[in-house]
């Protein structure tokens, strides 16, 4: 129907301009922020080190950087996985605390090569990702709901079991945190002669980040290249135009929701496996992070996996950047109120993508009826609320 | 007993006073995922004007001030949920996340500047929020919560607006047509929500201790909330005995070790802490095959579509 688009209409840049304007207002606000809390120190002592990220303390900062950024990959990749088949995976904390339980079981116990822990990580994420598929394939449960509780069943039952009445057979009491991992059960930092935990002067900078860039490439090619990939985006776009040209709709669902656990559960296996910190089990109230910062890397990126890396990169820039920010004035969080600030503005950022697509084309073609517009899979903030609508009854 | 009463009417009234709005916010038709955070707004703001207060501000004064001001920003906080809901037409789902996960990251912010250290704990003194009735220690949010849930019951069947509100929830095209502005009532619908959550969130945090730390948020109890209206199908008078029921759970894990039988079971606190959570998803998976929803929930409404 349409003929051939130019680059800059074409639906990828349009949502990369859209992102960029996502971010360039929620730093704006964070900079209105810090102005408030520090007056005119807010450039020097604060939003200077936001924009450099790592680079503000080269080369461990950096270090830093890219090993925050492999679990936010991983994460994020989750989340838009999940997009693409019309799910939300808010449940992506759950199952990295899973797999950050299953890897550390294999790695402190049983002290087994990194691969294996690394395997188990995901295989511990799967079983927890699918099981909010189950529920929405079988129970016909909200999968945002069934998600949310099993985070917290997910925190609470792998922290009773390492924290054991604080005599757990993995819990070093002394530290209040598990053990840390040691020797083969780390993964490599040595990739081809080159090691990276030396250049970048940051001991737990391992090979997990590129780990994390082939499992982003694989996904890519699995979502774009395969059947698998088609039948899982058609189940996205539209259930029943999917049910009715026999894809089994109920099979897609659980097994979406098992790759996307099984992609936080790795996460977390690629960032406790580096030694990149420790589980602390007594702080049993607060789900880890990790998981819903999968959710701004995963809009900002449209659902992407190739734009995850890229987008997981910055995230984690901006956090790293807030932990270097002047402490005594500037609360680190600041990072987290920019990239939920983020969030919100990707929830409309079809609002953003027609505006752009209105200006970049002079506003020659008429608007696209935006319920149509939010059946297209690279619209991840349209997919679940398109399906969702009556699910719960 | 008395404990375990005190306990459960404690988060019974938190339950159903969140659920309660989330009830409000599903009948407009906005699904309100961002109960959670509205709570820790709400107990945010509350804490801070009761900090603020002068000392010798009479009690009633304090309680009332405190609360006005949860309930408050309760409202803004949930303008912003509706701002994006229903004027942008985004997704409800993702919209809410955001809020809760910006909740946390403002309230942190705040409580450290206020405290002006690296901690975000804050302390303040509850003394003025209890009363003693006959050994048993209640809260004045238990009365506050009474009277809520028998306004709801008659806002929501008894009144025009209330009507209206269902419908434009039900099928808001049909609401439109005999000349109802579904905009509007579903802003209302939204901003209902975020007062009941606002105080609901200062009815947490304030009765139960006299320090919270704001890195927790307020531990999952918005999301419960969700579960408990679902459970009560949203109905006022069912989600107020679904609160009860859920409550009940919640307060094993502050009571498990005064009471003889349940220490002996040798269970950890966490696994307590889970047990609502756990609860809330077997009761699901056997109900909502039959539960009913409000139809058009989750969906913008848009005036040129058919």
């Amino acid at each position: 129907m349409e003929k051939k688009q130019s680059f800059f209409t074409s639906a990828g840049f349009v949502s990369l301009l859209s992102s960029i304007i996502c971010i360039i207002i929620g730093l704006v606000v964070g900079f209105v922020v810090l102005l408030l809390l520090g007056g005119e120190k807010a450039y020097s002592d604060g939003f200077r080190q936001i924009l450099l990220g790592g680079f503000y303390m080269m080369p461990s900062g950096i270090g830093k950087e890219i090993v925050t950024a492999a679990p936010l990959i991983m994460c994020g990749l989750s989340v838009a996985f999940a997009f693409k088949t019309g799910l939300f995976n808010i449940g992506a904390s759950g199952q990295y605390t899973l797999g950050a339980f299953g890897g550390l079981i294999f790695a402190i116990l049983l002290h087994a090569p990194w691969y294996v822990c690394l395997l188990m990580a995901t295989l511990f994420g799967a079983v927890w990702g699918a099981i909010p598929g189950i529920f929405k394939a079988y129970l016909n449960v909200n999968e945002v709901i069934t998600s949310i509780m099993f985070n917290w069943i997910g925190l609470y039952g792998c922290n009773t079991i390492m924290y054991g009445r604080g005599s757990g057979a993995m819990y070093n009491a002394k530290q209040a945190k598990t053990f840390p991992v040691t020797g083969g059960s780390l993964i490599p930092s040595k990739i081809f002669g080159w090691d990276l935990a030396e250049s970048f002067g940051y001991k737990s900078c391992t090979i997990a980040i590129f780990l994390a860039i082939i499992v982003a490439v694989i996904l890519y090619i699995i979502l774009n290249k395969t059947t698998f990939g088609y039948e899982l985006k058609a189940c996205g776009s539209n259930r029943n135009a999917a049910k009715y040209a026999g894809i089994n709709e109920r099979r897609n669902i659980i097994l979406s929701m098992l790759i996307a656990g099984a992609l936080a559960g790795f996460g977390a296996g690629l960032f406790y496996l580096s030694g990149a910190a420790q589980w602390i089990p007594g702080d049993s109230t607060a789900l880890p992070s990790e998981g819903f910062d999968g959710i701004s890397v995963a809009l900002l990126a449209s659902s992407n996996p190739i734009g995850a890396i890229f987008s997981a990169l910055f995230i984690s820039h901006i956090t790293t950047g807030g932990g270097l920010m002047n402490a005594s004035l500037f609360p680190p969080e600041i990072a987290d109120i920019i990239s939920g600030i983020i969030i919100y503005l990707c929830a409309f950022s079809l609002l953003f993508r027609n505006m752009i697509r209105n200006l970049l084309t002079g506003r020659k073609k008429e608007k696209p009826a935006p319920a149509k517009a939010q059946l297209k899979p690279d619209a991840p903030a349209a997919g679940p609320a398109a399906n969702d609508g009556k699910e719960r009854e | 007993m008395f404990l375990m009463l005190k306990y459960a009417l404690l988060s019974a009234t938190v339950l159903m006073l969140v659920a309660l709005g989330g009830c409000f916010s599903e009948h407009s038709g906005v699904i309100n995922l961002a109960l959670e955070g509205i709570m820790v707004i709400g107990g945010l703001m509350g804490i801070l004007v009761l900090n603020l207060l002068p000392a010798d501000t009479l009690p009633v004064w304090k309680v009332a001030l405190s609360i006005a001001a949860a309930a408050v920003a309760g409202v803004i906080y949930s303008a912003l949920l509706a701002f994006s809901a229903i004027n942008l037409k985004a997704d409800q789902t993702i919209g809410g996340t955001a809020l809760n996960l910006l909740s946390t990251a403002i309230a942190m912010v705040v409580a450290k500047r206020f405290n002006g250290s690296q901690s975000a704990k804050l302390s303040y003194d509850n003394t003025p929020f209890m009363f003693q009735i006959g050994g048993l220690t209640v809260n004045v949010f238990l009365f506050i919560g009474i009277v809520l849930l028998i306004l709801s019951i008659v806002v929501l069947y008894k009144t025009r607006f209330g009507l209206r509100l269902q419908a434009c929830g039900e099928h808001p095209q049909a609401a439109d047509s005999v000349g109802i502005n579904v905009y509007k009532m579903r802003w209302s619908g939204v901003l209902i929500s975020g007062f009941l959550a606002g105080i609901g969130g200062f009815a947490y945090i304030v009765p139960a201790v006299q320090v919270w730390n704001f890195e927790v948020g307020v531990a999952g109890m918005g999301f419960l909330a969700l579960a408990v209206m679902i459970f009560g199908q949203w109905k006022p008078g069912r989600i107020a005995l679904a609160a009860i029921f859920f409550a009940i759970f919640k307060s094993l894990a502050n009571i498990y070790d005064s009471i003889s039988w349940l220490n002996a079971l040798h269970l950890t606190k966490e696994l307590y802490n889970m047990m609502p959570f756990a609860a809330s998803m077997i009761i699901l998976a056997f109900t909502s095959k039959r539960s009913r929803a409000p139809k058009a929930e989750g969906i913008p409404y848009d005036k040129g579509q058919r």
